[in-house]
């Protein structure tokens, strides 16, 4: 039987309203590779951020044991002290800073308070060595590709003793060659006897390098799984992560799914800053009237960003293809022209990208259209009154009026006054963005039937979500996003969790 | 499916109809700085044993504000939209120096140097709103370098010397007064009765508005306070048109300010643009996304702004009667300190024109006030930064109670 150098017992977490984790509990072996796997929002950043200090000792209930002795770290830098590094999945260098001095930074070779430069470059050439690379120190980080950043950043972690790496998705972001590259180094350090906790969601890259899995969901921990022992099927991890009943959480929807209204043809983005990279690849797809159509896949596969590049270029650089509403081509090169096209979208983030928070419903109702309540730029303000009276009623906002400022209302309310906002701007089509993120079960349930009520009126409704049983629930198609590219599309009846997941992993 | 439980029990519950006291501390954010400036006045009413509100110092109180209340509109709208502008005080002194040089050099009648200074000022605002709206360079460092740069054209033009004096006509936009349409002279019928008509203007239209919001139930304002403070306001404003009257009737600089903050306060409260602008000082994000376009808004902010630092710098010269080098010298920070101390927020997005007018008054009865008491600008200046900050931490105090 092999050490334990990490085990962590029944970790409770709160937020208020929320059970983020609840007993989960986590096992690592002493040099081994362990993956950690769950769905978008199960818990496991939650989980690391307990383990490394983000959230301090005491914000969190159950212990953490670290080679034997229980620990409680209140701040990152007492994680590290011990030898526990994380490497997130946005990557936390300095652009402007060189290859060196992002390496020690915080952490710098210090002789009677000046930097021992010659030293500080000799060892970033040995670590820098140990990953794999033969840049000079003196580099700027930001010249360099996502690829070597990752692997500068687990130099970073190496130059301060690292005993257990944990690294958050970190091939997301790379091309094949650079992912094997790096799997390969973990492999090595592992003969080295550091241990790591992998988190991602491809599976064959679990099958390749880890040695135990602990699947969560929904905040708590499901299983943990030996591969060593034997071999687990990607369809027994599959099930872990996604079963979970879902019994009535829909309301049924019974409409007859009409003509074409919008159609995508040939669609490509590529990332506003980094030109090499393409975030949207050879997209097609339509939607009719009366249909709800989904968009599977998880956070980072381009789903956001093909719908802000559709709703006038809001996102990326050099995008190319057709879209056409009723069969004739549109001009969605601007957001004004896309919202006269008949388009709207109802963006993920609803506090940074959909409300002005400081103002009231009312304000917020007419934001888009703002035109169909003035005459010669000139406010009608009863009229404006009207509208954003009857838009709250027939969502349900509650308030007692729509004075409210809307930085006071709860999640749900908040959603609804953005759902009034495209409503009142009248579009064809509707791009919901993860429309129930981050709102209780009640308010998506009304959620729910608000869109159901949108495809009765025969608007065409595009929905992206991270939450499959969702997608499963409300569409009437869905298609699997993957990377920039669409892997497939799954109708009603031939859908479910498994097919999904498995179209994204095995892609 | 029941939801219900799961929103804030407090947000079904119909208003309630509070008390005027209690109405006025919640509302303390928009009526703060009114009863500071009422107070402060009341201050040196006493101090100075009358002398601030004689009619001669009155008439100068305003002569003397009226650039920066002025400007305070324009950079309110400004600092609403989320920016800056550091270059007004400069623009000042060019467009002076551009007035005198035209005028006295030149000898260019009147009626052609005011719309030629005004549209210079327009191209400067545009200018420098250009690089900040589609450039996305700091509004900071733009106008940083509009100060320097039209500070050193001032003193081109100008030959580092001074320049005036200016023709009769010009002289007029700062120092002319309405005359009497009915011939008394003094009191000025006239300035009376404008007076009288702004005071039943300004209760019309609350009354107008009041019926309005009554109509759709969301009146919270109790009618004692409603009343109280219409009549406290129709009286102050009847008032200072007697003062005024007796002495030697409305300045034309009056009257336009007047113009100007009631136009400008029907842009911000009515017109789309008014309301898109306080959109993107909000969330720039949300705003674009909603279909504004954010970028024509804020260079249309700039261009407004230095129109209107163009007029400040026309009524600046008039007044002193010659343009020299050192015109309009760190006015913007009276400026900006104005819009702040009438509740702008730094962030953007919050702010009212009657707020920024406010700000200047408070700041210019505090001028006015501690010079005829004789307080040395040293302390001034002392006094001011502690009124600046005292301000803001009442504002964010305000705020942070009300969540």
């Amino acid at each position: 039987m092999q050490n334990v150098i990490l085990e962590m017992r029944d970790i409770t977490k709160e937020f208020p309203g929320v059970k983020a984790l609840d007993r989960v509990n986590l096992q690592v072996k002493s040099g081994e590779i362990h993956a950690l796997v769950g769905e978008n929002g199960a818990g496991k950043s939650t989980l690391m951020k307990v383990l490394s200090g983000v959230y301090p000792h005491g914000s969190y209930s159950g212990d953490i044991l670290f080679e034997g002795k229980t620990m409680a770290f209140n701040t990152i830098r007492d994680s590290e002290d011990q030898g526990i590094i994380i490497i997130h999945q946005e990557l936390a260098l300095v652009p402007l800073l060189s290859i060196a001095e992002n390496l020690f930074l915080g952490n710098e070779n210090v002789e009677g308070g000046r930097i021992n430069w010659p030293h500080t470059f000799s060892r970033t050439q040995e670590l820098l060595a140990k990953v794999g690379l033969s840049e000079s120190p003196s580099t700027k980080v930001g010249s360099l590709g996502v690829g070597k950043q990752q692997l500068i950043e687990i130099a970073k972690a190496l130059a301060k003793k690292v005993k257990l790496l944990i690294l958050d998705e970190p091939t997301a972001a790379l091309q094949e060659n650079d992912s094997a590259k790096l799997l390969d180094l973990l492999l090595e350090f592992k003969a080295q006897g550091i241990s790591s906790i992998l988190i991602t969601h491809k599976l064959n890259e679990i099958s390749r390098v880890a040695d135990s899995i602990t699947v969560i969901r929904d905040g708590a921990s499901v299983s943990t799984l030996d591969c060593r022992a034997n071999t687990i099927s990607e369809a027994d991890i599959i099930r872990d992560m996604v079963g979970r009943d879902m019994a009535n959480r829909y309301p049924s929807r019974d409409v007859a799914i009409g003509q074409q209204l919008m159609s995508v043809s040939n669609w490509n983005v590529w990332h506003p800053v980094n030109n090499e990279r393409q975030v949207v690849e050879n997209i097609h797809f339509d939607v009719c009237a009366g249909e709800v159509v989904g968009i599977a896949g998880l956070m980072g596969s381009g789903r956001t960003e093909l719908a802000m590049s559709i709703f006038g270029q809001s996102y990326g650089k050099n995008i190319q293809g057709e879209v056409k509403m009723r069969g004739v081509p549109i001009d969605v090169s601007s957001v004004p022209k896309a919202i006269k096209s008949g388009l709207a979208y109802v963006t993920e983030d609803r506090k940074e990208l959909g409300l002005v928070l400081d103002e009231s419903i009312k304000i917020n109702t007419t934001m888009a259209a703002l035109n169909r309540v003035s005459e010669r730029g000139v406010i009608n303000k009863s009229e404006e009154h009207q509208v954003a009276e009857e838009y709250r009623k027939a969502l349900r906002v509650r308030t007692p009026s729509v004075l409210q400022t809307v930085g006071n209302l709860s999640g749900g309310n908040q959603q609804k006054v953005v759902l009034s906002k495209w409503l009142y701007s009248q579009p064809d089509v509707l791009i919901l963005d993860e429309p129930t993120r981050g709102i209780d079960v009640g308010a998506k349930f009304e959620i729910y039937s608000i869109i159901n009520e949108l495809a009765k009126d025969g608007k065409g409704v595009l929905m992206i979500s991270s939450e499959m049983p969702e997608l499963l629930g409300m569409c009437d198609r869905i298609y699997v996003m993957n990377e920039g590219r669409f892997e497939g599309v799954l109708n009603k009846d031939e859908a479910s969790q498994e097919k999904i997941m498995s179209m994204i992993v095995k892609a | 499916m029941e939801t219900t439980k799961t929103e804030n029990p407090a947000q079904n519950e119909p208003p309630k109809a509070p008390s005027s006291m209690s109405f006025l501390k919640n509302h303390m954010r928009e009526y703060g700085m009114l009863l500071a400036l009422v107070a402060i006045m009341a201050m040196f009413q006493i101090l100075t044993d009358g002398t601030l509100m004689r009619p001669a110092n009155l008439t100068n109180l305003f002569l003397q504000n009226s650039y920066i209340i002025i400007m305070a509109i324009g950079m309110l709208l400004v600092i609403v939209a989320g920016h800056i502008d550091l270059s007004v005080g400069s623009v000042v002194g060019f467009i002076g120096a551009l007035a005198a040089v035209m005028s006295v050099n030149y000898d260019l009648p009147t009626v052609l140097v005011v719309p030629v200074c005004l549209l210079m000022g327009l191209l400067i605002g545009a200018a420098q709103g250009y690089w900040v709206a589609y450039w996305k360079i700091p509004s900071f460092i733009v106008t940083l370098a509009g100060m320097l740069i039209f500070r050193g054209l001032t003193l081109a033009l100008l030959e580092g010397q001074s320049v005036g004096p200016f023709p009769r006509s010009f002289q007029l936009l700062s120092t002319g007064f309405i005359p009497d349409v009915f011939g008394v002279g003094r009191p000025n019928i006239t300035a009376m009765v404008l007076g009288i008509f702004a005071a039943v203007a300004i209760i019309f239209l609350a009354a107008r508005q009041r019926a309005q919001a009554l109509r759709y139930g969301i009146q919270d304002e109790p009618f004692a306070f409603f009343f109280v403070k219409n009549a406290l306001v129709a009286v102050a404003l009847i008032y200072i048109s007697y003062l005024l009257a007796t002495y030697r009737g409305l300045p034309n600089v009056l009257i336009t300010m007047a113009v100007l903050v009631a136009v400008y306060t029907f842009i911000t409260n009515s017109t789309t643009i008014g309301r898109r602008v306080y959109a993107v000082g909000g969330n720039e994000k949300a705003a674009k996304l909603s279909g504004i376009n954010t970028e024509r808004l804020t260079f249309f902010t700039f261009a407004n702004m230095g129109m209107l630092a163009a007029l400040a710098g026309l009524i600046f010269a008039a007044r002193l009667n010659t343009a020299t080098p050192k015109a309009g010298f760190a006015f913007e920070l009276d400026v900006i300190a104005a819009v702040f101390i009438g509740g702008a927020s730094m962030t953007g997005g919050v702010g009212k024109v009657i707020g920024a007018v406010v700000g200047a008054l408070i700041m210019g009865v505090m001028n006015n006030g501690m010079s005829i008491l004789g307080v040395g600008i040293d302390w001034q200046q002392v006094i001011k930064g502690a009124v600046l900050l005292a301000a803001v931490i009442f504002d964010v105090y305000n705020k942070r109670k009300a969540r």
